[in-house]
């Protein structure tokens, strides 16, 4: 009986190195959480919570949950932070935050609502857990008899197999889905490679086997207005964009005409030039 | 000190993560402030598994890794899709949908 | 039936049931009741014979009353009052209406007066209406009118008479609107009909506090109980009642609607003046006896002599000043409506004088009207007594049947009106103390108005110079005045030997007859011996015979009426600022409250309304903006809401 509530303040008390280990921790994943949210950099940002996450994860050997704790620095520090490093590579790791608040208010409210929530958590546990006396995992359900792990094996496969098998289910739709969101199909708008282009354009799918001539190029300009001139020096229509204005088209007209030869050229008589001959 | 400590920790580790939702832009930065508040989840089922003397804690807390992880897929892929298309990963670009 | 005595008369209420020959007297409503329907069913159909079938049915009515009458006669006095009973018309519980006839000497008096000169005016129709291609529905609507004024009088429960009374109204509301082409035929038959209303719901209220005091609306209960009932209400009954009547016989307040009345064809006026609608407010009044009889009903029986004498005197001034042929005998009427209503007023004394001037007046009335209808015949439906004059000549039977009329109408003596009008103002005189001289100084006066304006009526018409030939009518016509034809004239000859006859017949006999029904007459002596009031009346009404003859007789009278005359002329033109006192006391209020409801209707009730919509229309607005499509501002307010969720929580737990 003694030995009972011996044993059961043993478990309550923390022993001197695990208080040091926390108070070397806990700081630590603090100082990575305020430094992820403080950080302009979204890569420095990703760095600090990979601190406080190798910081939990030592916590958690500490806790005595040595596989959650592995799993924790493997999986969470080494995979998942790693994935969300690859995402901001690809995003571009310069895209980072601007210092302007567009949201009036929003983050002096944040921060007296971040109070409120961390003052109500810590009242309520302070309060509720004053009596409580730890148990502690050394009884052969927990850490006790085959081990941690194996005991969490035993959990797992026996009175949370139900819940397991439905996490897998959930880690193929969410690959699945990821798989969904992230292919780009390049042919979904039925666009043709040129090979294919050209034997339709052969096979007479298309109004003309060549491509429409492009915009001339004058001294005066290169713009997409400006007709192109055929062999024989008059104005080939088709380089003529429909999409650019009729009166662009129009006021090129009697330039078109002055470069077909179509107007009388200058009075030898004449004094001064005639408006046509001005450009 | 007794473990309510972890608790305590846990709990300004969850309002660090909160308050970085609100105030960071950066979509795939406020991701990983959701994925802190997770941790301070997975640290408390941790220790209170410890006071109650059963694992059944950190069976919990391996599941919601698990979720964290698919989560973090589906989410990162979102982000992904919509810098796509938007040029951006800032969750205020996003913002269409209002009155 | 038990013996039922009243207090304050001796009406010997012995009520037999009717068997015999009475037996069918459900006859008298049913004739024109089914002449009606057949006209308006059968349709174009009964266009060739409708008149005939019309009259026919009236005059059949007549006859069987006739016969009714002969037998009720040879009846002893105290078994003269019958009740037959048809069928249970509305039993519900407590409220058990019978639908049954009361046969009695008043009832048939009347049912005498509806369907004599009722068949006398069918008669006349039939000429006056012969260029009307709907004269079948005009007959349709008389007999209509017969029937329910019939059902009125026979009635033996005031829900009978309620039928027939409200019959009545919707008859005169399809006659006075008969041209509803124009626009004063239909507002006239609307104002008619709704200013009817205003009467007939004091009679409904009536009769509901009668079925609220005692139980019942028969007659004989209702006669029977109401001397148990209290003084309030006693009084409250006679005056809701007497409401009822000025409705229906145009006393003053509610007597606009007949004059107006005129714009329906000379026939319809003269059934509505003579023998059906007016006179049903007397009736009224005759019937309930019992209830004013009584020593409580005092004030309302005051009431009742001071609504009739403001009337009559009303009704005399306007009629001088109007120069509508019609419309001056319209307004005769109110005022003679006025004496009877004062005779009835006076209780035991006068009852019996009211019925005499009723009947005189439903002959010579009738006469006038038909006299008036004939010369308008004959001018081009002119009515105007300024556009008239000399007609003496050109239609000599007219003149002389109306001329008897007149002569019966302003008392000469021992012609009709002779005979009941004096009676009035004698037993007017005969109230004790200064009532006496005020209401008979009033009918004395009013006596010699009627002389005044009856005189000028008939010099402008029939005397003086043919003012019509240098005229034309509306219509671009010359007036060619020529007598009416044989059905015209006929009537007009009955009726002027009836108001040459009937007072001296009638007003030996009648108040004996009608004992049974209204008690006995209660000879009145007042201060003036009833000689010396005949030598009076006489001289007041040779006086004002005289002064017309004075102011009308002599020199040339203008064709269009002076513009610059004095107030009381103005005044009387003007109905005695009847229809603006209406106006301005019930039309204008009404107008105004109406306005205001619909003020607080728009601004309170929907301003109401729409303000609450309105306000949540402006704060959905304002919220909206919150919606700002920024997912953090969403995620701030989500953390509040869960900071509120949790200190809940907390408090509970901890609290």
């Amino acid at each position: 009986m003694s030995a009972l509530l011996l044993a059961q303040d043993a478990a309550a008390t923390v022993t001197t190195g695990e208080a040091i280990a926390f108070w070397i921790l806990g700081p630590l994943a603090l100082a990575g959480g305020l430094g992820m949210i403080f950080a302009r950099n979204a890569v420095h940002s990703a760095l600090f919570l990979v601190l406080t996450m190798l910081s939990l994860g030592v916590i958690y050997l500490v806790q005595q949950a040595p596989f959650l704790g592995f799993v924790q620095i493997i999986v969470y520090t080494g995979a998942i932070m790693m994935l969300f490093l690859f995402v901001l590579m690809l995003v571009g790791r310069d895209s980072s935050d601007s210092v302007v608040e567009v949201l009036r208010g929003q983050r002096l409210w944040a921060g007296v609502l971040g109070v409120g929530l961390a003052v109500l958590i810590v009242g309520a546990v302070a309060r509720s857990l004053t009596d409580v006396r730890p148990v502690g995992l050394s009884g052969d359900e927990a850490n006790g008899g085959r081990g941690n792990v194996a005991n969490i094996g035993d959990k797992i496969f026996t009175d949370y197999l139900f819940p397991f098998e439905l996490t897998s289910a959930l880690l193929i739709t969410a690959a699945i889905g990821a798989m969904v969101l992230g292919y780009v199909d390049r042919h979904q708008r039925g666009k043709k490679t040129q090979k294919e282009t050209v034997e339709a354009r052969f096979r007479g799918e298309h109004d003309r086997p060549s491509p429409l001539p492009g915009p001339g190029v004058f001294a005066t300009s290169n713009s997409v207005a400006t007709p192109a001139l055929l062999p024989d020096g008059s104005v080939a229509p088709e380089s003529l964009s429909r999409l650019i204005e009729a009166t662009a088209a129009e006021k090129l007209d009697s330039e078109r005409e002055a470069v077909a030869g179509a107007l009388p050229g200058p009075d030898a008589r004449a004094l001064a030039p005639g408006k046509e001959d001005l450009p | 000190m007794t473990p309510s400590y972890y608790l305590l920790l846990s709990a300004l580790l969850f309002t660090i993560g909160a308050v970085g939702v609100l105030v960071r832009r950066n979509a795939i930065v406020v991701f990983m402030c959701v994925e802190l508040m997770l941790n301070a989840v997975n640290l408390t089922l941790v220790t209170f598994a410890r006071i109650n003397g059963t694992l059944s804690g950190q069976v919990m807390a391996f599941f919601v890794m698990v979720v964290a992880a698919a989560e973090v897929v589906v989410g990162l892929a979102i982000i992904m899709s919509i810098f796509r298309t938007r040029r951006t990963a800032s969750v205020d670009d996003a913002n269409l949908l209002k009155y | 039936m038990t013996g039922i005595s009243v207090p304050g008369t001796n009406l010997a209420m012995e009520v037999q049931q009717a068997s015999g020959a009475a037996g069918a007297a459900w006859l008298l409503l049913v004739l024109p009741a089914l002449g009606a329907a057949v006209l308006l069913i059968g349709g174009r159909r009964t266009d060739k014979w409708g008149h005939l079938l019309g009259s026919g049915t009236v005059i059949a009515a007549f006859v069987y009353g006739l016969f009714l009458f002969l037998g009720t006669t040879s009846l002893a006095e105290d078994q003269r009052v019958r009740d037959l009973h048809l069928f249970d018309w509305m039993p519900v519980n407590a409220l058990d209406v019978e639908f049954g006839l009361r046969i009695d000497p008043l009832s048939l008096t009347f049912v005498l007066l509806i369907t004599g000169v009722g068949a006398l005016i069918h008669i006349y129709s039939i000429g006056y209406m012969a260029d009307d291609r709907d004269r079948r529905r005009f007959f349709a609507y008389l007999n209509l009118f017969v029937s329910a004024m019939l059902l009125l009088v026979l009635g033996n429960g005031f829900v009978t008479l309620y039928f027939g009374w409200e019959g009545v109204g919707l008859a005169s509301f399809l006659l006075i609107g008969w041209y509803q082409g124009k626009d004063f035929a239909a507002t006239a038959a609307k104002k008619a009909f709704l200013m009817n209303r205003v009467g007939d719901v004091g009679l409904a209220l009536a009769i509901f506090l009668m079925f609220k005091t005692m139980g019942s609306t028969q007659y004989d209960v209702v006669f029977a109980q109401i001397g148990n009932q209290s003084t309030a209400t006693v009084v409250a009954i006679g005056l809701l009642l007497l409401l009822g009547a000025c409705g229906k016989s145009g006393q003053f307040p509610l007597q606009a609607w007949l004059p107006d009345a005129m714009a329906g064809p000379t026939p319809v006026s003269a059934l509505i003046h003579a023998a059906t609608m007016v006179t049903a407010g007397v009736y009224l009044i005759a019937r309930c006896a019992p209830i004013y009889s009584l020593p409580q009903a005092a004030d309302a029986r005051l009431a009742v002599m001071v609504i009739g004498a403001v009337t009559l005197l009303i009704g005399c001034v306007i009629g001088c000043a109007y120069d509508d042929f019609k419309k001056v005998l319209a307004y005769s009427t109110v005022s003679q409506i006025g004496y009877m209503i004062l005779a009835v007023g006076l209780g035991p004394a006068g009852y019996a004088f009211g019925i005499l001037h009723l009947l005189t007046h439903g002959f010579f009335k009738a006469g006038l009207f038909l006299g008036a209808g004939s010369v308008m015949h004959g001018m081009n439906d002119e009515g105007d007594i300024r556009r008239m004059g000399g007609l003496a000549r050109k239609m000599p039977v007219t003149f002389i049947t109306w001329t008897l009329g007149y002569l019966a109408l302003i008392g000469f003596p021992f012609l009709s009106g002779y005979f009941s009008k004096d009676a009035i103002i004698a037993a007017a005189f005969s109230e004790p103390g200064n009532r006496g001289w005020v209401f008979g100084g009033i009918a004395l006066l009013g006596a010699g108005l009627t002389a005044f304006y009856m005189t000028r009526l008939l010099i402008l018409v029939f005397l003086g110079k043919p003012r019509w030939k240098d005229l034309k009518s509306e219509d671009g016509r010359d007036y060619h005045p020529h007598e009416a034809p044989a059905t015209m004239t006929i009537p007009m000859i009955v009726l002027a030997v009836g108001s040459v006859f009937a007072g001296l017949v009638l007003s030996g006999m009648l108040p004996e007859w009608l004992t049974p029904s209204i008690g006995p007459l209660v000879e009145a002596h007042g201060p003036l011996s009833h000689g010396m009031i005949a030598v009076l009346t006489v001289a007041i009404s040779a006086l004002g015979a005289g002064l017309a003859f004075l102011l009308f007789g002599r020199g040339e009278q203008p064709v269009t009426r002076p513009r610059r005359v004095s107030f009381p002329v103005r005044a009387a033109r003007a109905d005695l600022y009847g229809n603006h006192l209406n106006e301005a006391l019930f039309a204008r209020p009404g107008t105004w409250l109406t306005r205001a409801l619909v003020y607080i209707d728009n601004r309170g009730v929907d301003g109401l309304v729409n303000g609450i919509a309105a306000s949540l229309g402006g704060s959905s607005g304002r919220l909206r903006r919150m919606q700002t499509g920024f997912v953090r501002s969403y995620a701030l307010s989500m953390l509040g809401g869960s900071i509120l969720v949790i200190a809940a929580l907390l408090m509970v737990r901890f609290g």
